[in-house]
């Protein structure tokens, strides 16, 4: 099942991804996960949130630019090699991690990783394939 | 007699206040001709400064034989104007001066005009003139956006609306929720205001969920500033109207010296009015039809304050073709920039609107932006801010860092300088309500 995650805009400057956080905590809104991806002059605000229609709605009123983007949370058993397994899946297919970032949520003797794919459909038949468990999205979104 | 429907009507009537607009050229000559004839004669006898200015360069009024001894007059400057500030230019007493208008004087002294009651009057029929022009006509519901005051936009679109016999809505600028709801309400057809209010009142409005294309909004007269071909595709399609360009200056007489027919190709000039000469702005030599330069205008039947060969600093050119419309008038292209909006980066000259035309090539639509200049160890440093839209944020870094390349590549291209390109999360750069304000120069020092 593919998560919703969100991406806003936000100049490289003090106290820029404060905002946003912000105003989703005073919404009692839950932030699931979160990456920022930067740059010298920008970044992306990454996040999964609990209520990522309601959150969008608020981002967006508040000025900010939001982007909803399909992403998978996979289970990754927590020991070396771990990660190394779920990403053999792809070798030899044509699908691209455009990115991927961990996540503080263990489950047991496992942890869960982000992935956007270029292709999620493709991404998650072939994790499916191998028996490799992607989370449901009501487990973080709700 | 036909029943008029505001905002449905295809035919439009036939202004009486038009009829000049039809004129034969050689009788339009000849009435330009006498028209220059007294206009110069009342400077001359009247001003000081045109006479001392005549006298030396020893011409004579009565020497005006045609209209191309033009040439031989003195140009008149924005700088005449405030070296004579405030009363230094009028050609009538006070006591038959109905009317002062001021410029905003952004440095120093404003500028005063003046108008007789003759004065005004055909200021109202120009005005008139313009919005029949676009198609306009009693039944009209006309919500009039321009600053009402010293400025000669809100008074002077007031009258002809009026003078048309349209309903005016006297709403003046700013308040931006109020004027979409009195779009909204009172079913307005029509809108005069500048061309980025009109953007910031269609952003507005989409933030509040109106979409001006099922209103029976049909016409936009805007004008006051240079704005672009794309500006107007996208206001067009956004608000569901017809754009038309109106251009006009306080020095000449205020709105109304062209504007747009309805094949939007280059602005009639109501030459009956107001003589136009097009120069070089470096030589002050005349420039044939159809040669790109500086707009130059003589009023030809104003009182109070006679302008002879007034430099306007808009760059344009004078198109030699006869418009489709019938009118003989003839039409300026559209002024896409001023010569004092240049800019001198590097030494290289930079002009606001080659920057929007980037934006514009690289983007398709043209997203706020505006122009920093700095000076860092005696080198001009120039950036570009852009407003980040919906449509070209990505969740992706590579992207956007593409996206910022093209636009910097696309900005070498057109200037042939590099500018750094900052992207801007949304509403970070300052709206106007009235004139868009592009560029902010903190260079201490002027190259």
């Amino acid at each position: 099942m593919k998560l919703h995650q969100l991406s806003v805009f936000s100049e490289n400057k003090p106290g820029h991804v404060i905002a946003p956080c912000r105003l989703l905590a005073r919404e009692g809104i839950d932030i699931r996960a979160l990456a920022l991806a930067d740059t010298e002059r920008f970044g992306i605000l990454r996040m999964i949130v609990s209520d990522w229609r309601r959150a969008k709605d608020l981002l967006e009123q508040a000025g900010s630019i939001v982007k909803v983007t399909e992403v998978l949370a996979v289970e990754v058993p927590d020991r070396p090699g771990g990660l190394a397994d779920v990403l053999e899946a792809f070798q030899g297919a044509a699908i691209n991690i455009e990115y991927m970032y961990a996540f503080p949520f263990v489950r047991g003797e496992k942890a869960v990783l982000i992935f956007r794919f270029d292709q999620p459909d493709a991404a998650m038949a072939r994790l499916q394939e191998r028996g490799i468990q992607v989370l449901a999205g009501g487990a973080l979104e709700e | 007699m036909t029943t008029l429907t505001a905002g449905r009507t295809s035919v439009t009537p036939f202004q009486p206040e038009s009829a000049p607009d039809y004129l034969p050229a050689p009788i339009l000559r000849n009435l330009q001709l006498s028209r220059l004839r007294n206009t110069v004669e009342r400077a001359c006898s009247r001003v000081p400064l045109y006479r001392s200015r005549m006298e030396r360069n020893r011409f004579d009024p009565a020497g005006l034989r045609s209209l191309d001894d033009i040439a031989a007059l003195p140009f008149t400057t924005k700088a005449d104007l405030r070296d004579t500030y405030p009363f230094g230019l009028f050609a009538s007493p006070m006591e038959d001066i109905v009317r002062l208008h001021a410029s905003s004087g952004t440095t120093g002294k404003p500028i005063v005009v003046a108008y007789t009651r003759p004065d005004v009057d055909v200021w109202t029929s120009v005005m008139v003139r313009s919005f029949a022009m676009c198609g306009l006509h009693a039944g009209d519901i006309i919500q009039n956006a321009y600053g009402y005051g010293l400025f000669t936009g809100g008074l002077g679109a007031h009258y002809g609306a009026e003078g048309l016999g349209a309903t005016v809505i006297p709403i003046s600028g700013g308040n931006t929720d109020r004027q979409i709801m009195v779009m909204r309400d009172f079913g307005v057809t029509a809108v005069c205001c500048t061309p980025s209010y009109f953007l910031h009142l269609l952003d507005r409005a989409a933030e509040l969920g109106v979409d001006l294309r099922h209103l029976p909004l049909r016409a936009g007269v805007f004008g006051a500033e240079p704005w672009t071909a794309s500006m107007r595709k996208h206001i067009e399609s956004l608000a569901g109207i017809q754009a038309f360009d109106i251009y006009g200056l306080s020095e000449v007489i205020g709105p109304g010296v062209a504007v747009e027919c309805p094949h939007q190709d280059g602005l009639h000039i109501f030459e009956d009015h107001f003589y136009p000469e097009i120069v070089d702005p470096e030589s002050g030599r005349v420039l044939a039809e159809g040669e790109e330069g500086e707009l130059v205008l003589t009023t030809l039947s104003k009182q109070a304050m006679p302008m002879i060969r007034y430099r306007t600093r808009d760059i344009t050119a004078l198109m030699p073709e006869c418009c489709p419309c019938g009118r003989s008038l003839r039409r300026m292209r559209r002024i896409s920039r001023r010569s004092d909006d240049m800019l001198i980066v590097r030494g290289v000259n930079v002009f606001p609107s080659q920057v929007e035309a980037a934006l514009l090539a690289v983007e398709g639509t043209l997203p706020h932006y505006q122009i920093i200049l700095t000076c860092d160890h005696g080198l001009d440093q120039m950036e570009v801010q852009v407003e980040v839209t919906p449509e070209m944020f990505s969740d992706q870094i590579g992207v956007l860092e593409r996206l910022n390349q093209r636009i910097s590549d696309a900005l070498e291209h057109v200037l042939g300088i590099r500018a750094a390109v900052t992207l801007v999360e949304p509403l970070t750069i300052q709206r106007s309500e009235g004139k868009a304000r592009r560029v902010i120069d903190r260079r201490t020092v002027q190259p």
